[in-house]
């Protein structure tokens, strides 16, 4: 079911704006025979959009989680075909988003890799490995699929370079918490806060922070001082661990439950 | 072999393939480096340290016996000779003076053989710099002797334990721990590879030894070689002595590890910060190299040197590890030269194109010393030493 052009942004855009806090959660695409019952299970819980990460042999962006999930999604076979035929069978709700590095869509093509992902369903694209200077690499291939690419804000990015990221990205922009890879961390430090304010004051599209959100109680606190959260390795983890879409979809509805209390 | 564009980029090549978090520190290597190059106080510092402390200009050896029975003038570039024992030491000299400069007191570095880790951690010491190095597990294994040097000289060696354990996945650990310590570390790469600026300044960092080859050929001999020939893993001793050579007429030719072929067996790709040849599957998975020299185990090659092969500038031939074999012991028993198993794939090539080579003069870079590999090399040669291998 291919998704509306725009539906990434404008469907966050209307969730925020009627007052809830945004819900990202990751899921490895191909990470398990069944995988694509956790992004149902997902959108069951209340995500307002679902990351789908199609995995890469070198993640240097992952941290170990992230990491022992896409080589267990490429010992199972897992290709980008395989995970955007998935894909196109979810029948969820939510947008959907892929994440992978950029040598994934760079060796299938970029304008197949684009018009594939658009084609099974997927609205955005995040590429953690392409910044700014390099989006001509990708820009036309995403625009003339219609995809939306979320564009990475780090705590480090100058005060000048900020509004290019924003004024760029589409869907929402990603505010990194931390300086480091993804993974749980047992306290999000005060880079996020400071970055979400940052976001904030120059931007209207939705801001959602990742990296280090562990905990329901650690994605309030983020949330609290942007649009929304990203949760991926401590989901992750869980998989790895053996939990299945029921107990995934229990942690996403915890998270979920959090971020409803405020 | 002049600056990349303002991208990055040599041809199609390069480019500056990071997350966002190092971005801004990119910008301001590729600016420290900039003004560092252009101080003669910096230059005068490095060049003071290369000769008093690394031992350069490194001798053009003259090989007399194995050039009578190859039929063709070989001359060896000795960076084997240097401090540490190969080229790596111009590079990681540069580095870490420009860390310094840039008030940067951590260094992380990646090591495939150890040479640039042994290289990295001797400059740390030098000028009293934290010092931590990645090391494929296997890798460590492969070259125990030079963890040991590593952790003499003060450094911490941390094993990567992904993947194949091996160059590759170093790298991998080394742009994770820089991604969290942007801040305070600098990454001292070891090749000729990675976003930019680092390919364009590694190779002028290592411009040096190119440049005394040329100077040292045309005195020896009134002119320039035929034949410019090194080994090529990322790249980096290749690149020095290419720039040397880049406007002449000379023949550039790189000798690859028939497992890790990157430009004979690679097509374009985007791995750790730029796009290059890169060995990977058809879905864009990364491959894994197989080298009986660990410090070529790496599935990729440097952008510039993809552009040179690209512009037909400079030519890359894959050689075999049993190629490679009987080259370590012909030129260890023809020269009394053990050279390192990386070096060694550089003259494997010139021995198997002796007949075309015939009557030229042919510049080797001898890019490291061998002791690092006897151990290994033992093994497969056994207790004749190889008396059977190599050129009869």
């Amino acid at each position: 079911m291919k998704a509306p052009d725009g539906f990434l942004e404008s469907h966050l855009r209307a969730r925020r704006d009627g007052g809830a806090k945004l819900l990202v959660p990751y899921i490895t695409g191909g990470i398990d025979p069944r995988w694509i019952d956790l992004v149902r299970s997902a959108a069951d819980a209340g995500a307002d959009a679902i990351e789908i990460g199609i995995p890469f042999s070198d993640p240097v962006m992952d941290g170990p989680t992230i990491q022992a999930a896409s080589e267990r999604a490429l010992a199972h076979g897992a290709t980008p075909a395989s995970i955007l035929d998935d894909v196109s069978g979810a029948d969820v709700d939510v947008p959907l988003v892929v994440m992978t590095y950029f040598n994934i869509g760079f060796k299938m093509g970029v304008e197949r890799f684009a018009s594939e992902s658009r084609a099974a369903g997927i609205s955005g694209m995040i590429l953690p490995d392409v910044p700014l200077e390099e989006m001509p690499e990708w820009d036309p291939a995403a625009a003339a699929a219609g995809l939306e690419t979320v564009m990475l804000a780090s705590p480090l990015t100058p005060d000048d370079r900020l509004p290019l990221l924003t004024g760029r990205a589409q869907g929402f922009v990603y505010g990194v918490n931390l300086l480091g890879v993804t993974g749980e961390r047992a306290a999000i430090g005060d880079m996020a806060a400071t970055l979400a304010a940052r976001l904030k004051a120059i931007t209207d599209i939705p801001t959602v922070m990742g990296f280090g959100v562990s905990t329901p109680a650690q994605a309030a606190e983020v949330a609290s001082h942007a649009d929304g959260v990203v949760v991926g390795s401590a989901l992750m983890r869980r998989v790895l661990d053996g939990e299945g879409p029921l107990r995934v979809g229990q942690a996403i509805a915890e998270l979920r439950a959090a971020l409803d209390a405020g | 072999m002049g600056e990349p564009d303002a991208t990055g980029r040599f041809g199609r090549f390069g480019g500056r393939f990071v997350p966002e978090t190092l971005i801004p520190a990119l910008a301001e290597l590729e600016q420290g480096f900039r003004d560092a190059w252009a101080d003669p106080a910096f230059r005068e510092r490095l060049d003071g340290l290369l000769r008093d402390y690394a031992g350069r200009p490194s001798p053009l050896t003259e090989c007399e016996n194995l050039s009578e029975r190859l039929g063709l003038r070989l001359l060896l570039k000795r960076e084997d000779l240097n401090h540490t024992g190969s080229h790596k030491i111009n590079n990681v000299l540069g580095q870490a003076l420009l860390a310094q400069r840039m008030g940067k007191h951590r260094i992380i570095a990646e090591t495939g053989a150890g040479q640039h880790g042994v290289a990295t951690a001797t400059a740390a010491a030098l000028l009293d710099q934290e010092c931590l190095v990645y090391m494929g597990e296997v890798d460590m294994e492969r070259q125990a002797l030079n963890v040991f040097r590593m952790r003499l000289l003060g450094a911490e060696v941390r094993p990567a334990l992904t993947g194949s354990r091996t160059l590759k996945d170093a790298v991998n650990e080394a742009m994770r721990d820089w991604v969290a310590t942007v801040e305070t570390t600098h990454y001292c790469l070891g090749s000729v590879m990675g976003p930019h600026p680092y390919p364009w300044m590694v190779r002028e960092l290592h411009r040096v030894l190119g440049d005394e080859a040329r100077e040292q050929c045309r005195a020896l001999t009134g002119g320039d070689p035929d034949v410019a020939v090194a080994c090529v893993g990322g790249g980096s001793n290749a690149a020095g002595l290419f720039v040397g050579f880049a406007d002449t007429s000379t023949r550039l030719v790189g000798a690859e590890p028939a497992g890790g072929a990157a430009v004979g067996r690679g097509v374009p790709g985007v791995v750790h910060g730029s796009k290059s040849y890169l060995m990977q599957d058809e879905w864009g998975q990364v491959l894994e190299a197989e080298s009986i020299s660990a410090g070529l185990d790496y599935p990729g090659i440097g952008p510039e040197h993809a552009h040179l092969s690209d512009t037909g500038r400079a030519e890359y031939f894959p050689v075999s590890d049993e190629e490679v074999v009987d080259a370590f012991v012909t030129l260890s028993r023809s020269e009394g030269i053990i050279p390192a198993l990386e070096s060694a794939h550089a003259l494997a090539w010139v021995i198997r194109e002796r007949e075309a080579l015939a009557g030229q003069t042919v510049v080797l870079c001898l890019s490291g010393r061998g002791d690092k590999d006897v151990e290994q090399v033992s093994r497969i040669l056994g207790p004749n030493a190889g008396s059977d291998r190599g050129l009869q």
